[in-house]
């Protein structure tokens, strides 16, 4: 006895905590979200507005289970033909026909149409049962899509039956072992317009196309998973030409791989200021500035550069036209022409508000697999704001990069701010949103002082290299673009006009400064020259003087001489004696 | 002629209308059971009383012929079809509400 019961508390022990198997739902990103795909053997309830991309989530399920995981399945269609869904979904890349023909898929749609049928009496939706098992049957289905099951409710009075039936079915089809995604309708302030959320109680998903400045977005949430981790939020998702793909915000993988190669930004001080080598290849950066700072400038002069290097360069404008953006730069010395003929420049060239950000990023990728280029640049990813809000941005944005990094692909965005009230750097949020995602971020700011508008440029961060603090004039000219260095001295900090006028007022000064020391040299000089000729003056007075002076000497001692000679005659003359 | 499997009318009544005309009632059903058998018993009673012409009654049994739940685009049951004559019509329902089965049958009108 125990021995059984040491059996048992070691059971309960190690008793795994109870989790639904899981199977992938074939959906992009959503298999993330849950943690391995949608509950095994179990419905899941689809749930959105019309357009929401219910019927292509329920269509990816089964097409999918059957291509990529090797399930056949079973699709019913309550509102679209057989026909019009092949039709459909040819264009997504699915052959449905080819899926029938292989005895993989059934395709079956159900019409039901009040206006043709009377009610009499007690009655069940058995046939409905009939058709599916058979259904199922025929080809060994583990997948079953039903969509929109909620029809039944326009086809039935008596809902009394119809959601006793209901509920019967969501029991028969967990008796099945399928798993199957039932779409309905949303509900004005239910998940479903009929509340089919009540009868299925382990997965409800919701997707949402929500009109924002009449620019639409899809979003999927994951109101419930019973028994299961799973993201909470509500993810942005995407709709292409090859399906739903949910965008897991923090699911991203960065295993891309980093090289190590430098290429130039087409402004040689810049380089400079890099490290004297420029960007890394595959590395994203952010241009921000506010309106007419150069940041259009920045992005032709690096893609000028790549284009030099013989590399091609994809080049996405919101703002002008191609030809327009051809002529502007031409005004700063660069003929971008040359390269689009040659092939090695490709411009697109489309208001963000044409359509929306999913369509804009497919387009991206699209563009980006076709041409193959080695640079990108994106001028300017502000002008999306308004077709999504910053996290949609941020991960179409992550999206972008992340792709073009994982092809080793060089992405310039450009980013336009608008405090130009506040301090030099206080940042927007939609910046600090972006600007996490990218490995490099320049910024130009408008500078307005006496009476002129300057531009200043700098380096808010470069990652991996070692990178200039310095602030910088930028200067546009027919010579392209320079970076000078601030003037720095006694007044401050100046630029622009001030910095040329405290150029030329230095330079004039200096001039003064010489003359100065030159005529004071001269003065000197004179005054050497005056002192010498006094000198020489004294030197010959002196002299003079010295020669009448030795004169009168000489006499005297003649004189003297001559007295003695005198003396001694008279001595002799009187014969004195010794 | 074929003799129909229920036939109520007068040989006189035949002569008078159209040789063609011929009713086809076809009741789907899901086995034997209670619905499907009141079902029945109710569209008897109604074709024997209402139905002046010829008429035959189909019974299909989708257990038996699932194939046909989706040929006939049936979801409910019973449901009964009027093949004939034409416009097809759909009734569901164990047929308990014989005012409503003969407006829906067309043999009287909606008041």
């Amino acid at each position: 006895m125990p021995a059984t019961k040491r059996k048992m508390n070691t059971k309960t022990a190690h008793a795994p905590i109870f989790e639904f198997e899981k199977i992938p739902s074939g959906i992009k990103g959503l298999d993330d979200i849950t943690r391995g795909g949608l509950p095994k053997g179990r419905p899941s309830l689809v749930s959105g507005g019309p357009g929401c991309g219910k019927t292509l989530f329920a269509m990816e399920f089964i097409a999918r289970g059957i291509t990529e995981y090797g399930d056949p399945g079973v699709f019913i269609a309550f509102e679209e033909k057989t026909d019009d869904l092949k039709k459909n979904f040819k264009s997504m890349g699915f052959d449905l026909d080819d899926l029938v023909n292989r005895k993989k898929l059934v395709l079956d749609h159900i019409t039901v149409e009040r206006s043709e049928i009377e009610e009499t009496g007690e009655y069940d939706l058995e046939g409905l049962f009939i058709r599916l098992g058979s259904m199922i049957d025929e080809v060994g289905a583990k997948r079953v899509a039903i969509d929109t099951l909620e029809a039944l409710f326009s086809g039935f009075t008596n809902e009394a039956i119809l959601r006793s039936e209901l509920r019967r079915l969501f029991l028969w089809l967990k008796d099945r072992g399928v798993t199957a995604v039932v779409t309905g309708e949303r509900g004005d302030r239910t998940i479903t317009k009929y509340g089919l959320e009540e009868y299925v109680a382990d997965c409800v998903i919701t997707l949402d196309h929500r009109v924002t400045n009449q620019i639409a977005t899809r979003r999927l949430r994951i109101v419930k998973y019973r028994g299961s981790i799973h993201g909470t939020d509500e993810y942005p998702f995407l709709i292409s030409n090859d399906g739903i793909s949910v965008l897991p915000i923090t699911s991203m993988s960065l295993t891309h791989i980093a090289s190590d190669e430098r290429i130039s930004t087409g402004i040689p001080k810049l380089d400079t200021m890099l490290g004297a080598k420029g960007f890394y290849r595959g590395s994203s950066i952010l241009v921000s500035g506010q309106a007419g700072t150069g940041k259009t400038s920045i992005s032709a002069t690096f893609v000028d550069a790549a284009c030099r290097r013989n590399e091609k360069c994809l080049f996405f404008i919101f703002e002008e036209s191609e030809s327009q953006l051809i002529r502007n730069m031409k005004s700063i010395g660069m003929d971008l022409e040359p390269w689009v003929k040659k092939g090695m420049l490709r411009f697109h060239a489309v208001r963000p508000t044409a359509y929306s950000l999913e369509m804009h990023l497919s387009t991206m990728l699209k563009l980006i697999d076709e041409f193959k280029p080695t640079v990108l640049a994106v001028d300017p990813i502000s002008n999306l704001y308004p077709i999504g809000d910053d996290i949609q941005v941020r991960s179409m944005l992550m999206r972008l990069i992340d792709y073009a990094k994982s092809l080793q692909i060089t992405g310039l965005f450009t980013n336009l701010t608008n405090d130009a009230e506040t301090g030099m750097y206080s940042l927007e949020p939609t910046e600090m949103h972006v600007s996490s995602l990218m490995d490099v971020w320049l910024i130009l700011k408008n500078i307005e002082g006496n009476g002129e508008r300057n531009r200043i440029f700098s380096i808010i961060k470069s990652r991996g290299m070692a990178h200039s603090n310095q602030l910088r004039e930028f200067v546009l000219s027919d010579r392209g673009i320079q970076l000078r260095d601030l003037y720095k001295g006694t007044e401050g900090v100046l630029f622009g006009s001030a910095r040329m006028a405290q150029e030329s007022r230095e330079a004039g000064e200096r001039i003064r400064r010489n003359e100065e020391t030159a005529r004071k040299k001269r003065e000197l000089e004179a005054k050497k020259t005056v002192m010498e000729n006094e000198i020489s003056l004294i030197r010959a007075k002196f002299a003079r003087e010295e020669d009448e002076i030795k004169v009168l000497i000489g006499q005297d001692v003649s004189r003297q001489k001559a007295s003695e000679n005198v003396m001694k005659e008279i001595a002799v003359q009187r014969k004195v004696d010794k | 002629m074929p003799t129909p499997p229920k036939n109520n009318r007068k040989e006189r009544e035949v002569e008078e209308e159209s040789a063609e005309e011929i009713w086809i009632l076809r009741l789907y059903v899901a086995g034997q059971t209670q619905n499907s058998l009141t079902a029945f018993d109710n569209l008897k009673k109604i074709c024997e009383k209402h139905i002046d012409c010829r008429y035959r009654i189909e019974v299909i049994d989708l257990l038996k012929n699932p194939q046909l739940a989706k040929d006939h685009q049936i979801i409910a049951v019973p449901t009964l079809i009027r093949k004939l004559p034409t416009p097809v019509k759909k009734i569901i329902g164990n047929l308990s509400n014989t005012e409503k089965v003969l407006v829906g049958l067309d043999l009287r009108k909606a008041e």
